[in-house]
């Protein structure tokens, strides 16, 4: 699938390929953080994205976590949503169809308790108009079953991308937690499993405590971490990943400004998501493209491709 | 609905007490087209801490491209805002959520707790103006003490309705809760209650037009981490028990159709 002719044809070259898919600049938006795009429409030009990843999406419709369900932190913020979702075939009938005309590749982030769910999800992506790639969050840390266990386990990682890859009729991604001992581990293992890429980091497990009621600052008690505290974890593990596997590596986590994004890409990064930074700026994707266009036309890059592991350590 | 993000300016801070302050923003686009009820998230600083926007209901809209926001400090976003000087500049996005129904064909009954005062301003005179007699309609004002009621209370009456007020320590109007007010009024026929304020009293109001059989608007408070549907953050229970989203379905509810976890 094709997505040229990208409005900002006048600059500099920001085009990715992430494996098959290419990406007419490598800024993306996170899973959970942009809703089903349309949310967005009125506060920047969503046909400027590299790529849109909607909202996790399961087999069933689920209602999510009772509240409280998000807590501010320092320079940071906890969130137990709980995967909320409308399910996967209203996403079909609801959703895509407004998704399908913007212009820009939709990677549909999927989620399952079970092996059998992750590939029926796939057979009911297969063949809907606009679905361009599958995310596979192996990583939620909230929900108690299924999704954790596939994520800390390079095994049980390997056999739902399997499962995935043998299902799908677009190129998979999947989606790493980093509360693992060794995140690498896990990266090869989906990579061996067959993945077309990874994405990391997912939210770091955390907790707040309200001093006042002495109670948890969550109903959930413990939830994600995300936000510029976690960006120097997230560069860390980005850099230990890329250096290890030959799939292409997106970058998320803390992910504000195109410098951000610059220096995930340095560490190895072929593309970035954006993601708590779209609650604090809703345009923070769109700032983000107009900065790399300017940070290529001063360093003139031919291409942005030429700054992906560029990193200098010696 | 559009929604616009601008880089408001300041245009006047008023301090009403140690905590509460009301401030005046040039922001044309969202204050053209707010509706009253609706809420703006506000950046209370350029730094990465606190990192998210803070949710206000709009206080009033100017005609000449200014809001208000009406506010107590309460923690350390409002307390950076309260601190804001004219001049300066703040990234306002807004107007979000869904407002009060208007109904003008019928008498209202309007009741702000606290905070709660801040969005009824906007309601009042936009009512009155779409009523164009607001001799009948009642407005009941509720607070701590005399520094958070006393100062709108001209700004209310200027609309044409009657303004009655309660404080908790006495020291303005009434001594006692705003419910309180209320118990004690005649209700004029068939009137719709407009209210906004702390969990319990909504509560009360709810219950209170039940028995009575009167409409009743409620706008409700939530953590928010984006405003606008995105996050999923602000859930609530609703009474068929599901969840419903402050920031999209609300702030302004139906009494009937939420859920008082309290």
């Amino acid at each position: 699938m094709e997505y040229l002719a990208p409005k900002d044809e006048q600059g500099p070259d920001l085009s990715v390929n992430i494996g098959s898919l290419e990406l007419k600049n490598p800024v993306m938006t996170a899973s959970g953080t942009f809703g089903y795009a349309r949310e967005f429409a009125d506060l920047m030009d969503l046909g400027r994205l590299g790529a849109v990843i909607v909202k996790g999406i399961s087999l069933h419709p689920r209602e999510g976590n009772p509240p409280p369900r998000i807590a501010e932190t320092s320079c940071g913020m906890l969130n137990a949503i709980g995967l909320q979702n409308v399910g996967v075939d209203r996403f079909i009938s609801e959703k895509m169809g407004y998704l399908a005309k913007l212009g820009v590749p939709v990677i549909v982030n999927i989620l399952g308790d079970s092996l059998g769910e992750y590939e029926e999800i796939c057979a009911r992506l297969n063949g809907v108009p606009g679905v361009a790639g599958i995310e596979v969050n192996i990583s939620c840390p909230n929900v108690k079953k299924g999704g954790v266990a596939f994520g800390t386990d390079p095994l049980m990682a390997a056999s739902v991308t399997k499962a995935v890859k043998n299902r799908a009729d677009v190129p998979v991604m999947v989606k790493l937690s980093p509360n693992v001992t060794d995140i690498v581990a896990i990266a090869r293992a989906v990579e061996d499993g067959g993945a077309d890429s990874v994405s990391l980091i997912n939210t770091l497990i955390g907790m707040a405590i309200d001093l006042k009621t002495r109670k948890p600052a969550l109903a959930n008690i413990i939830g994600g971490l995300s936000g510029p505290a976690i960006k120097p974890v997230a560069l860390r593990m980005c850099y230990q990943v890329a250096r290890a596997v030959s799939v292409p590596v997106i970058g998320i986590g803390g992910i504000e400004t195109a410098t951000d994004a610059l220096e995930f890409m340095l560490a190895g990064a072929s593309a970035v998501q954006v993601g708590t930074a779209n609650f604090v700026n809703p345009r923070a994707s769109e700032d983000i493209i107009d900065g790399l266009i300017e940070y290529a036309t001063t360093e003139k890059l031919v291409s942005i491709r030429s700054i992906i592991g560029g990193l200098i350590t010696e | 609905m559009s929604q616009y993000q601008e880089n408001a300016t300041v245009t006047r801070v008023e301090q009403f007490s140690a905590t509460n302050y009301r401030i005046t923003l040039n922001c044309p686009e969202i204050a053209g087209c707010a509706e009253p009820g609706q809420f703006v998230m506000v950046r209370t600083t350029t730094s990465k801490d606190p990192l998210l926007r803070r949710p206000f209901s709009i206080h009033q809209c100017l005609g000449d491209g200014s809001l208000q926001l009406y506010f107590k400090v309460v923690g350390r976003g409002t307390d950076l805002l309260s601190k804001v000087s004219p001049g300066e500049k703040i990234s306002v996005f807004g107007p979000l959520g869904r407002g009060y129904r208007l109904n003008s064909t019928k008498p209202a009954i309007f009741v702000g707790g606290g905070m709660g005062i801040a969005p009824l301003l906007f309601l009042v005179k936009e009512y009155c103006r779409l009523k164009k007699e607001c001799g009948e309609d009642i407005v009941l004002l509720g607070g701590r003490d005399k520094s958070e009621v006393a100062p709108l209370v001209d700004d209310f009456e200027v609309y044409g309705p009657s303004v009655v007020a309660s404080t908790d320590d006495g020291s303005f109007g009434q001594q006692g809760f705003v419910t309180e007010l209320l118990q004690n009024i005649a209700l004029p026929p068939s009137c719709v209650l407009y209210g906004c304020g702390p969990e319990p009293m909504l509560k009360a109001l709810g219950a209170f037009c039940r028995d009575r059989n009167i409409e009743c608007q409620v706008s409700v408070e939530s953590v928010m981490a984006c405003g606008m549907g995105a996050c999923l953050g602000c859930s609530r229970p609703a009474k068929d028990g599901t969840y419903t989203h402050v920031c999209v379905h609300g702030p302004v509810f139906d009494a009937e159709k939420l859920a008082w976890n309290i």
